[in-house]
């Protein structure tokens, strides 16, 4: 084979391999490249910002300037030259925010659609619990529906830009008050620059009558993704949020910092699962998404209860622990996290939980797996403090490992200053056994098929958290992302 | 069938088939017997295609088709199924999951339509009633926990649904009680047909009492040394393999 065919056919392999590698051709609208007070005096004047959000932006800015970015994850990177990236994109026919489902353009509809997300309200199939979508496009929202369905029960889900216009005191009651904007180099970045992301509030006793999920692309080259995500369920409300992400395959690393914030009065719990699948890059480690997300939960009612439930596939390099803060007494924080990183895929992920209140519970359950060349780091840390009479922790950390070349750590951190308080930790590490394989292959399962098959019932306790209408998409996200991991 | 000639293989540097010879007439069972360490299991991983298991000479024809080159996959989607000695662990995957998979695979590989969900539960409840299982048995994980009993009647229903042309057992009855060996005896003898064929791998007589061979063969040191009908596994149950072996080594 002569070398353009054999590079057309690596193509059009690698294009199978990640099948949301496209690029929507649209037309854009877009800050100056690079990062300064006018750049961000740009996005909050596009999105008619009050004042105080821009101070806070700026106070935001200011801050990060006398910061360093952290070099104790587990990762490596060459350094990122923070002016060399748009901080605002938006597709130019969004100018004003769609009015109605009508007005989307159509473009964007059909991205959607390839991605395998409904933004049509009636094509609902008969028998299929609804779903509501905040659709995130670059730096802005594009698409919510169900808002009117929504609003009947009083629930408010819109993009965090339109809560701060319609919603001003919820917004300026909580932005900031689980992950402040001091909190660490990426969540100050974004406290700075942060364009859209969603915005949930489940009124007093509200189960909210449907799912609601956000699902994030990246579309524009050389721009940073930065949403903002703050959810708030009010006391004895429940509500379950899922968010799923994309980006098209570009030779370069694009940085995405997001931040979410939840809080959780009395009696109220939030669901929140995450299907991150981010460009990872190629076999040869070359582009992709740099993830690095600070996602927080504050339990402050007794109570309370967080589910954080993620399975991360893609991402060059994903940098995140969603934690619980366990305030409110009989507060509960959970955490079931599937990391599956192949060729040069490096994670860092794990959780935190600080139990702060009495009789709090967490549970965290890890299934990381390593494939290729990748590098796989599961980080926790469980912190009992002195009030915390009568809590309880049980960590399982299990990793599985496909190849010789690929690593698994695992790096647990205990803290505890209440006798009462009781930890527990486990931790395996295996292997795929060639008898597993082989059983499979025998009767008649292709090998790669046989690997997806394993891998899913090693994380079956993660998966099975997942609400319905996603776990089959993930199941098979899981298959794909091993794809060549074998033979 | 099958027809196997001057077959030698060796597991790392050890030669463990030695030339054998074997011929199966489609619709036929044969039965192997032989001592421990002759070369059974061996036999039953080649003919699967065992990576490790390497074949330094000799030819195996199945359908008229040379098995050896096939991938493992290939030849259960060509109907060779093999009911494992000690059957593996899949920690996590339902066994209906792992049946459902694996039909739909061979049936995908045969040109047939897949099943769905509702018709494929239909479609085993109809062979675990045969095999005398509990359906609770399928919502467990594949042979995790699973009794020896259970391990060897789940492999039977695997064959049961996958539909083999050629099935190879080994040492299906080992671990069974008297009801059990009865059942998966049973059980086996419901799938006979004129087109299966069938490699009955055993150490001891009192399977066959239940699958009854149309040819039985004693393999020792890696070759078929005697052949016989079933009266052949009944006398060797009185005098054991000490002949044999001798007269190999
Ligand atoms: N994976 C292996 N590695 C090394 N030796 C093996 C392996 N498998 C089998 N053997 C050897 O091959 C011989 C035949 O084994 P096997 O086919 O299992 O016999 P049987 O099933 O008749 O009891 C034995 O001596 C055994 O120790
Ligand atoms: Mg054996």
């Amino acid at each position: 084979m002569n070398a353009a065919v054999s590079d057309t056919v690596d193509q059009v392999q690698s294009v199978e391999k990640y099948k949301y590698g496209f690029v929507t051709d649209i037309e854009a609208d877009q800050a100056p490249k690079g990062l300064n007070e006018d750049i961000i005096r740009f996005i909050s004047a596009k999105k008619e910002e009050p004042e105080w959000l821009l101070e806070w932006r700026l106070k935001a800015y200011a801050h990060w300037l006398t910061m360093e970015e952290p070099d104790w994850p587990k990762v490596n990177y060459p350094p990122i030259d923070y002016q060399d990236s748009y901080y605002y994109s938006a597709p130019k026919s969004s100018e004003d925010g769609p009015d109605s489902l009508d007005d989307v353009d159509p473009e964007l509809l059909e991205t959607y659609e390839k991605l395998g997300i409904p933004l049509h309200e009636q094509e609902v199939l008969a028998g299929v619990k609804n779903v509501a979508v905040d659709a995130v496009f670059d730096s802005v929202s594009v698409a919510t529906t169900f808002k009117d369905a929504l609003a009947k029960e009083g629930v408010i889900f819109c993009p965090i830009s339109e809560a701060v216009k319609e919603h001003p005191e919820l917004v300026k009651q909580y932005l900031g008050s689980v992950v402040p904007y001091s909190d660490n180099y990426f969540a100050t970045l974004n406290s700075a620059v942060f364009t859209d992301g969603s915005f949930v509030y489940i009124p007093k006793g509200v189960a909210c009558p449907m799912e609601l999920s956000t699902y994030f692309r990246i579309n524009a080259s050389n721009t940073g993704q930065f949403e903002r995500t703050l959810i708030i369920a009010d006391e004895g409300s429940h509500v379950s949020y899922l968010e799923g992400c994309t980006a098209p395959m570009r030779d370069e690393n694009q940085l995405h910092a997001a931040v979410v914030e939840l809080v959780v009065l009395d009696d109220a719990d939030i669901k929140y699962s995450t299907v991150q699948n981010w460009y990872p890059g190629d076999e040869n480690g070359v582009g992709g998404i740099y993830n690095f997300v600070t996602k927080r939960a504050a339990c402050r009612g007794k109570n309370s209860k967080v589910s954080w439930t993620q399975v991360e596939t893609g991402s060059a390099i994903t940098w995140k622990y969603p934690s619980c803060i366990l305030q409110g007494d009989n507060s509960v924080g959970e955490f079931y996290s599937v990391a599956i990183t192949n060729n040069y895929q490096q994670a860092d992920t794990g959780t935190k939980m600080i139990h702060l209140g009495k009789n709090t519970s967490s549970r965290i359950i890890s299934k990381g797996i390593s494939a290729g060349k990748s590098q796989s780091t599961y980080r926790g840390l469980v912190k009992m403090m002195p009030k915390a009479e009568g809590s309880r922790n049980y960590t399982q950390c299990d990793s599985l490992l496909i190849g010789k070349e690929c690593g698994a750590h695992t790096v647990p951190y205990i803290e505890s200053r209440n006798k009462s308080a009781k930890v527990e930790h486990e931790a395996t590490t295996s292997k795929i056994g060639d008898d597993q394989l082989f059983y499979c292959r025998q009767r008649g399962i292709s090998e790669e098929e046989a690997v997806a098959l394993i891998v899913n019932g090693f994380c079956r306790e993660v998966m099975q958290e997942l609400p319905m209408e996603f776990a089959v998409e993930a199941q098979k996200l899981v298959g794909i992302s091993l794809e060549g991991s074998v033979g | 069938m099958l027809e196997i000639k001057n077959l030698h293989a060796k597991v790392g540097d050890t030669e463990i088939l030695k030339g054998l010879d074997l011929t199966i007439e489609a619709g036929k069972v044969h039965a192997i017997m032989g001592p421990n360490g002759a070369g059974k299991s061996t036999l039953s991983y080649v003919l699967s295609g065992r990576d490790g298991y390497e074949v330094t000479e000799g030819s195996v024809l199945y359908k008229g088709k040379n098995l050896l080159e096939m991938e493992p996959e290939v030849r259960a989607g060509e109907g060779v199924f093999l009911a494992f000695q000690y059957p593996v662990e899949i920690p996590g995957v339902s066994t209906m999951n792992f049946l459902k998979a694996a039909v739909n695979s061979v049936r995908k590989y045969r040109g047939e339509s897949e099943f769905d969900a509702m018709d494929f539960l239909k479609f085993v409840r109809e062979q675990t009633k045969i095999l005398n299982i509990d359906d609770d048995m399928l919502k467990r994980a594949v042979n995790v926990g699973f009794s020896g009993g259970e391990k060897k009647r789940a492999e039977v229903l695997q064959m049961a649904v996958l539909s083999p042309a050629f099935a190879v057992l080994d040492e299906t009855d080992s671990g069974l009680d008297v009801d059990a060996l009865r059942i998966v005896g049973e059980g086996v003898t419901a799938l006979r047909s004129p087109e299966r064929s069938m490699l009955v791998i055993t150490h001891y007589q009192r399977l066959l009492d239940y699958i009854v061979p149309d040819v039985v063969h004693v393999l020792a040191d890696g070759k078929i040394v005697d052949t016989g009908d079933k009266n052949l596994a009944i006398e060797l149950e009185k005098n054991g393999y000490a002949n044999y072996v001798e007269a190999a080594a």
